[in-house]
């Protein structure tokens, strides 16, 4: 029987397998950042241990960084000891590390793409739950917690246990204004925040191939908001073309061998997934949640839901406490909520394509009054190519922030954060109580939904201006 | 790691879905370098509210933590499992927990056990009412009990052995580690490296 695109990597990286043990499984990529490495760092000093591969290593700053002044030291003593500490482990171990102020420094998830070291059949991890964005390549990629994260540091390995393969196929075209992230954001609605629990994600079906590498990062990114540790899309020509050509691409043979294999990472047509869920791209419209979990998103168009019409009692439960911190009524449209801050930016949507078409909305407009609108880069090459092609001016000129880049806004750990209250459009991806600041409330979106909401202050797309 | 066999405590119950591990413990006290001290950033959002859960004197010695569904959902942040430890957690029952949750908590000695959602909902009845009711989490025999009840529970039998002997990940690698080496020497050329830089 035939091999589903995730089991085949999964065998090609099987160094040792025993029967009733996890298999121990080598690891091609190992992505660092600063706060979930420093106790791993910490324990290969006690045990007197090294990091076997550096030159499968490498490390940004990113969660914790400022996207303002970041010439200047790190205000915050806690997030500059982070910081330094990262710096120090790096040079004691060997590791390559992009700093703030570097050319190279950003988002890991933006930094590994844009310098071809992710690239399909690599088995790729993180000390962070959205290295399943890698898997758009046709790479096996997720996140890892800290003990792990030392695991790979010593040992370049890991024992796993093999997860089941889950289809998602979304066939046919979607209508203009409807982006990736809608198909994302609808999945999650569709099989729950933890539909994907033991699951490797196969993103399948004509819609997903009509799709650019940068939206595909995006749909494989909120995997793990399904609850899935991982999700991929086979490499196809689009990949190919993304690939050729950066800085660690292979060349010459090497290119040639690459791409002859790259090209048998597919699922076989007489392989079986252990569960397939289908949606049609044509039927979906923008989407946005009105919860605190990923899962409670709803079509723009339709109004804030009664968690009296909720029959699952955990769900009603859930959307009751959700309303209540979200400050929302049932049955309010949901074109009609007023937000406070719109949030363009993160390894969702923090790349040049995300930029270009929410600057392509906003172009010669004037933001609303009642809001503030931050854009900020995914790494410091997309803020570059941005300025290239006059994005920033763009949004400047409609009264944005344009900042330099990190993770920023998307979650509540450096001074990027909402106030408690307030209320914001965010084209990141978690809408967790608390998540952009204590007190502050989400509402996730595309970068087109962004872009609309803050030109008209409401929640809106395009079509709505 | 400490070893885990059979665990004796009073319970805690959350009666909530979806508990993320945002919930569990802010980004905002992620900033130590070190695997103590964050009992403090434990639920912070919610621990000003006296209502809330652990805030109320009956449960203040509580060891087990008894969970709603999807717990420890989102980040994969450790510091999770470093918050519930710190604080004094030794087993959070749940209907359902989060992959990456699951494999630090697996991986930092804290035992996470699965049970079906109606018994997870008999033991709030229970701990609800009777707070001090003492609830014995036995790994080597696979069993949750309290009072007259007793209920099995499953855990791969590889986590269970590494968990009773408090045996670390790292070191049962490296036995293995010939294997790693050999199969570095047929990995493809064409694979990328970042060192040197390009």
């Amino acid at each position: 029987m035939g091999k589903t695109l995730a089991e085949k990597i999964w065998a090609e990286h099987v160094v040792s397998t025993t029967a009733g043990e996890p298999d121990l499984l080598y690891i091609d990529l190992h992505l660092i950042h600063e706060v979930t490495s420093p106790q791993a760092f910490d324990g290969l000093r006690l045990a007197n241990r090294k990091v076997r591969r550096p030159d499968l290593t490498i490390a940004t700053e990113d969660h914790n960084v400022p996207t303002l002044n970041i010439d200047k030291p790190i205000a915050d003593p806690v997030s500059k000891l982070q910081v330094d500490t990262l710096r120090k482990n790096c040079a004691e171990f060997g590791v390559r590390i992009h700093s703030l102020g570097d050319v190279e420094q950003g988002i890991v998830h933006v930094v590994g793409p844009q310098l071809g070291i992710t690239q399909p059949g690599m088995t790729i991890v993180c000390g962070d739950s959205h290295t399943s964005t890698h898997g758009a390549f046709g790479a096996l990629a997720f996140g890892i917690g800290t003990s792990e994260v030392e695991h790979v540091l010593a040992t370049q390995t890991l024992p796993l246990i093999r997860p089941k393969t889950m289809a998602i196929n979304v066939d046919g075209t979607l209508k203009p204004g409807v982006t990736s992230k809608d198909i994302i954001l609808a999945v999650i609605a569709k099989i729950g925040t933890g539909g994907g629990q033991g699951y490797v994600l196969e993103y399948r079906g004509s819609a997903i191939r009509a799709l650019s590498m940068e939206a595909r990062m995006t749909i494989c990114n909120m995997s793990i908001e399904a609850g899935a540790r991982a999700g991929l899309i086979a490499p196809d020509q689009t990949t190919f073309d993304y690939v050729k050509g950066k800085p660690h691409a292979p060349s010459g043979d090497d290119w040639e061998a690459a791409l002859a294999y790259w090209k048998t990472l597919v699922t076989d047509t007489d392989a079986t997934f252990d569960k397939e869920i289908y949606l049609n791209a044509d039927d979906l419209a923008p989407f946005v949640t009105w919860g605190t979990n990923p899962g409670q998103g709803l079509p723009l168009s339709e109004s804030v839901p009664n968690p009296a019409d909720f029959t699952n009692p955990e769900d009603r439960g859930a959307a009751e406490r959700a309303l209540e911190y979200m400050d929302l009524k049932p049955g309010t449209p949901l074109k009609s909520i007023k937000v406070d801050t719109v949030f363009l930016g993160s390894c969702t949507n923090g790349r040049i394509e995300d930029l270009r078409s929410a600057a392509e909305v906003i172009k010669g407009k004037k933001i609303a009054n009642s809001l503030r609108l931050l854009v900020v880069p995914g790494s410091a090459r997309v803020r570059l190519q941005a300025e290239a092609e006059g994005l920033d001016k763009v949004f400047l000129d409609a009264g944005a922030e344009w900042r330099s880049a990190g993770c920023s806004m998307c979650l509540g750990m450096n001074p990027d954060q909402l106030k408690p209250g307030e209320r914001a459009a965010s084209t990141s991806n978690r809408n967790f109580e608390g998540r952009q600041g204590r007190g502050g409330r989400t509402h996730l979106v595309s970068p087109l939904v962004a872009a609309a909401t803050a030109l008209k202050g409401t929640l809106s797309s395009p079509a709505d201006l | 790691m400490d070893k885990f066999i059979k665990h004796t405590g009073t319970a805690v119950p959350l009666r909530r879905s979806n508990v993320d591990t945002d919930q569990i413990i802010p980004a905002v006290y992620l900033k130590r370098i070190t695997k103590s001290g964050f009992e403090d950033g434990l639920f912070a959002a919610w621990r000003n509210d006296p209502a809330f859960e652990l805030n109320q004197p009956q449960y203040k010695s509580a060891t087990i933590l008894v969970a709603g569904p999807d717990f420890g959902t989102g980040s994969s942040r450790e510091h999770a499992v470093w918050a519930l430890q710190n604080y004094g957690f030794k087993v959070v029952l749940s209907s359902r927990f989060a992959d990456i949750f699951r494999g630090n908590s697996q991986k930092a000695g804290l035992l996470t056990v699965i049970l079906p959602q109606e018994e997870i909902e008999k033991i709030w009845l229970v701990v609800e009412s009777k707070p001090d009711t003492s609830i014995t989490v036995d790994l080597d025999k696979k069993t949750v009990s309290y009072a007259q009840t007793t209920i099995a529970f499953a855990i791969d039998d590889y986590t269970r052995w590494r968990l009773m002997e408090g045996l670390d990940d790292i070191g049962l690698t490296f036995t293995k580690i010939d294997q790693v080496s050999k199969f570095e020497e047929n990995r493809a050329s064409f694979k990328p490296k970042t060192l040197p830089i390009r």
